[in-house]
């Protein structure tokens, strides 16, 4: 990264008024500073635009309804099929939430401002995949135990379905920073970021769905959750590598 | 000085050239190792006890497998070294590969639904190996979808490799995760095939096929480079001297 990133100009970010005030002065902050300031931009640019929050989370339900109305409203029926359902409404609501990740921060000149700031991009980049997935992993976690006990799953599976969706959609997050990065600027991208992000995603799908069916049967699903945080971790350690390059290379 | 003959490998024309002298030394000995690996599996090798003249599509779904794997490393490679050293003939390389390799794996897919009929009774089983490809064969059209959506070929080429290599990382995961997944839905009654105890007369054809495959995928990507590199450099002024000549 140091090879392209310019030495500490004391750029200050101008694009949005959050930002300013966040970078008002003209001092260096340091790395994870830094981090953490964009990370709380997002977070507060998304709180302001309540209803973009909400949108992954209605397609999830929708999903999640179609099966019933679609297979048969037998309950049992539902249970055996309630992972894949939870896993593929997840997968396909995080898909969608991707397209807001780097999209209004490219169209306002943000990003340029960020690989313009002297920070570390990649740092910055991975700040941003973080509050996403605070915005979207983290509620889509929240709300699949609602999904699960409609398909008829028992109380007692809870806990492990949030574990696995929560540990699960951090790798999705990740994940997806990559393709969303790639695409940035594509007009009507929507098709081919599922294209480039899907196939990459399906160990998480197989491993997530292994983890729920395993906390719905009663199982022991410690394997398949230490196996899908591996993937979050490596996703940590690569991930943002990798779509730090990829922005740099689309605002070129 | 001893490295110039690499550093020549970065410049279109003498890739060019180099291209066309090569490919005849691929495209030959592909052929005829094709043409004698086919007379070896399908006329001189016995049928399989068990799987009778089914077993011999192995020599066309084997060597495509492989092909499908060797071609996405290929690319992955050359566009890590694209990527890093910025180097065009070697994002020209990897652009080239990517079709190839598509074709590969869809030769594979057809081969082991066509091998699936006899051999399980149905086309296609949720078997790893299959999926594995069928994934790969994803992976490859997410990679020239990205090319074809981004007009720049400088942007297409760079964003590209990162996807690649991004890619490349994700193959062994994603095909240890399909092997596990599949472990647990269905007993490994599945056949095996890959015998290490396979009979001279049917392995001798095999690997020549491999092999044939391997130059057949060598003349093909110099033939693609050649075309590449034309469409790249359309307005330099050493192919206005090629095609006056």
């Amino acid at each position: 990264m140091s090879a392209y990133g310019s030495p500490a100009t004391g750029v200050a970010v101008q694009a949005a008024p959050v930002a300013r005030q966040a970078w008002a002065g003209s001092r260096q902050a340091p790395m994870l500073e830094a981090a953490g300031l964009a990370l709380a931009r997002d977070l507060q640019l998304a709180f302001r635009k309540r209803g973009q929050l909400v949108q992954p989370l209605a397609f999830f339900a929708m999903v999640t309804m179609l099966f019933p109305l679609a297979i048969s409203p037998e309950l049992a029926r539902l249970r055996e099929i309630a992972p894949g359902v939870l896993w593929a409404g997840a997968l396909l609501a995080s898909l969608l939430a991707l397209e807001f990740l780097f999209r209004d921060d490219a169209y306002d000149g943000t990003l340029e401002q960020y690989a313009l700031s002297g920070q570390s991009l990649t740092w910055l980049i991975f700040a941003k995949t973080a509050a996403h997935w605070l915005l979207t992993g983290l509620p889509l976690a929240l709300m699949a135990p609602l999904a699960a006990l409609s398909l008829g799953v028992s109380a007692a599976a809870v806990p492990g379905i949030v574990a696995s969706v929560a540990v699960g959609s951090v790798a999705l997050s990740l994940i997806g920073s990559i393709g969303a990065a790639l695409t940035l600027g594509i007009k009507r991208s929507g098709a081919l970021l599922s294209l480039l992000t899907l196939p990459l995603s399906l160990p998480v799908l197989i491993f997530g769905a292994r983890a729920t069916q395993l906390a719905i049967t009663g199982g022991p699903l410690l394997a398949p959750l230490e196996l899908l945080a591996a993937l979050a971790v490596l996703g940590v350690t690569l991930a943002p590598l990798a779509a730090a390059a990829a922005v740099r290379i689309s605002l070129e | 000085m001893t490295w110039t003959w690499f550093h020549r490998l970065g410049s279109p024309p003498y890739v060019y050239t180099l291209a066309a002298r090569l490919t005849p030394w691929f495209a030959w000995p592909a052929a005829l190792l094709i043409i004698g690996g086919l007379w070896g599996g399908l006329v001189l090798a016995p049928p399989d006890y068990q799987q009778g003249d089914g077993f011999r599509i192995i020599y066309v779904h084997a060597p495509s497998a492989w092909m499908s794997l060797m071609v996405y490393t290929t690319m992955a490679v050359a566009a890590a070294v694209g990527l890093i050293w910025r180097i065009k003939v070697a994002h020209a390389v990897a652009a080239s590969c990517a079709p190839i390799g598509a074709s590969f794996t869809f030769a594979a897919l057809v081969t082991g639904a066509l091998w699936g009929e006899p051999m399980w009774g149905t086309y296609w089983e949720w078997d790893p190996r299959l999926t594995s490809e069928l994934i790969l064969l994803f992976l490859y059209l997410g990679y020239m979808g990205l090319r074809a959506g981004l007009e720049d070929t400088q942007r297409a080429d760079r964003a590209s490799a990162v996807l690649a290599v991004v890619g490349v990382v994700n193959v062994p995961i994603i095909h240890y995760s399909v092997t596990w997944w599949n472990s647990l839905h269905q007993a490994p009654s599945v056949m095996r095939l890959a015998k290490p105890t396979m009979a001279a007369s049917m392995l001798v054809p095999l690997l020549m096929m491999l092999l044939g495959f391997t130059l057949f995928f060598g003349a093909v990507l110099l033939v693609r480079l050649r075309g590449e590199v034309l469409s790249r450099e359309r307005s330099a002024s050493w192919i206005r001297e090629i095609v006056k000549a």
